[in-house]
């Protein structure tokens, strides 16, 4: 591990002033950690955020409030995500370890670092650690890699559950910086690969992750996150799908779905939710739809096992949150 | 990176002796290696702010009922310390990438990969590892537990094992032998002894 600096900030504009200043911030640590010891991370400032009061959930207007410094122990288990958004409890119990949900955050899940194994094997090209190095999955082993917003400078997926199920629910991102306090959808926190994979989110120098805000709707009653994956606890997705569904006499009023394991970020599919609205919640038209999730897709010789799996996937969630009781 | 720990009365439980031992051996190499490491000669390290460079941070731990203040390298894990600093070398680096659970211990009575916690931002914490859980000769139950249903066989996973199974019966995560795989799943066993670990947590959830 390069040596480095660590600053414990005592409040959130001193954690600010030292991140726009080229600080790190650590809370979890549990990604972070990890590369830096295998030196594909080598920051010279950690700026230690764990003292600062970003630890509560709690329910304000429509919405509820999950602060960014919840470990995803706290948030799987807590009675206000459980009742009004059980979609994020399970998606987060399909996640991690017992272990690593208790240090990891929720911001920090949804900015861990890519699960590719290039990424972190120093000798191998990898434009994301290493730009214009090359892109070793592309010839080699790639067969859980992304389907969807790929380039030809990276193929690699961006690993958490739960941002899959946020993405679904249109959850927001509030993020504090030097210039002020700003909004936006969790989805637009991830960027493309697109020729600068090393680029993959959309915070600005300084910001810090306040809060993740998801809208309690009537959707979200009859919701559930599956994940497929090679053995059955604690392995990343091969494909998982978040569905989110409201049903009016047996017709789909709304329907909202993201996938994981596909795509370079969170992928949020709505063609299929489209082609849902109004049809029967019956196996016949998810089937239909979910064939839409494939367009844009670009599959290599070794995921292409993928174009069948995902459909199937969607199929499969569509019909686990349509049976919620 | 070898003895920082504030000496205890009664030398902390660790017999003074000459010979050098394996162990001695293991942590001078691993000293050096740390030392080899922290000497500036890179790019990278002159653009590290300069005195971050082999200095040393003064931290407070209370180490299974212990206090203990420590003088540590700020990218020690709660691991090394426990391991190289505290010689308490039940705490086992298995993948060191938090990825096999064998570093299990309970922080601030929470089970954690401890190898992934830089110890420098735990200060303060209380610390609970496999050598906290007997009570002078009396193993907890848990440990009984392993050597009756015969939870382990080559040993190295155990502590680990016994360490994330004391927190799983106390989250309540023990209904059914599912639920027990489930919530005992970042722990990995390559001798392969999961029928006897899920019996063993099992069986003391059960009474009580």
């Amino acid at each position: 591990m390069v040596p480095f600096s660590l600053q414990k900030a005592a409040g959130v504009a001193d954690a600010i002033s030292a991140g726009a200043a080229g600080g790190r911030y650590i809370a979890g640590g549990t990604t972070l950690v990890d590369l830096m010891r295998e030196e594909v991370e080598q920051p010279g400032r950690l700026i230690d955020i764990n003292a600062l009061p970003l630890k509560r959930i709690h329910v304000e207007g429509d919405d509820l409030v999950i602060g960014a410094l919840v470990t995803m122990s706290e948030c799987a288990a807590h009675s206000d995500v459980r009742r009004l958004q059980p979609v994020i409890s399970e998606s987060l119990l399909e996640g991690a370890s017992p272990q690593l949900r208790n240090l990891a955050t929720m911001g920090g899940n949804l900015l861990q670092r890519t699960r590719c194994p290039y990424f972190r094997m120093r000798d191998a090209g990898c434009n994301k650690r290493t730009p214009n190095s090359g892109c070793s999955a592309i010839d080699g082993h790639h067969g859980n890699h992304a389907l969807l917003g790929t380039s030809s400078h990276c193929l690699a997926t961006h690993a958490s559950d739960v941002a899959v199920a946020l993405v679904a629910l249109d959850a927001t991102m509030h993020v504090l910086g030097p210039n002020g306090e700003r909004s936006f959808p969790v989805e637009d926190l991830f960027r493309l690969p697109g020729t600068t994979p090393h680029l993959e989110h959309t915070l600005l120098p300084g910001e810090l992750i306040i809060s993740i805000h998801v809208p309690v709707g009537t959707h979200a009653r009859k919701a559930r996150y599956l994940k497929v994956r090679d053995r059955s606890s604690y392995e990343f997705a091969v494909v998982s799908a978040a569905a989110a569904i409201d049903i009016e006499k047996d017709v789909i009023r709304s329907v909202r779905i993201a996938c994981g394991g596909v795509g370079t970020k969170p992928w949020r599919m709505r063609d299929t939710e489209k082609a849902l609205i109004g049809r029967p919640a019956d196996r016949a038209s998810f089937e239909q739809a979910a064939r839409l999730s494939l367009n844009g897709a670009q599959p290599r010789a070794g995921n292409a096992f993928k174009m069948e799996l995902m459909p199937a996937t969607i199929v499969r969630a569509l019909e686990l949150a349509r049976d919620v009781a | 990176m070898s003895q920082h720990a504030e000496p205890t009365a009664t030398g902390g439980g660790r017999a003074p002796s000459l010979k050098v031992t394996r162990r001695a051996a293991i942590q001078a190499a691993a000293s050096a290696m740390a030392f080899a490491r922290a000497t500036p000669s890179s790019a990278q390290q002159a653009a590290a702010p300069a005195a971050t460079i082999e200095e040393k941070i003064t931290i407070r731990l209370v180490v299974n009922g212990q206090a203990r203040t420590l003088s540590i390298d700020p990218r020690q894990s709660i691991l090394d310390v426990l391991r190289e600093t505290l010689d308490l070398t039940g705490t086992k680096k298995g993948c060191n990438a938090g990825a096999c659970g064998a570093c299990t211990i309970l922080l601030n009575g929470q089970r954690i990969n401890s190898c992934l916690a830089l110890a420098v931002m735990h200060d303060g914490a209380e610390i609970t590892t496999i050598e906290g859980l007997a009570k002078g000769d009396d193993l907890h139950p848990l440990q009984q537990a392993f050597i009756d249903r015969e939870g382990f066989q080559c040993g190295y996973c155990t502590p680990g094992q016994i360490m994330s199974g004391v927190a799983c019966i106390s989250e309540g995560h023990t209904g059914s032998p599912d639920e027990i795989k489930a919530w005992m799943s970042g722990n990995i066993c390559r001798c392969g002894a999961y029928a006897g670990i899920v019996e063993a947590i099992s069986e003391v959830a059960k009474e009580g």
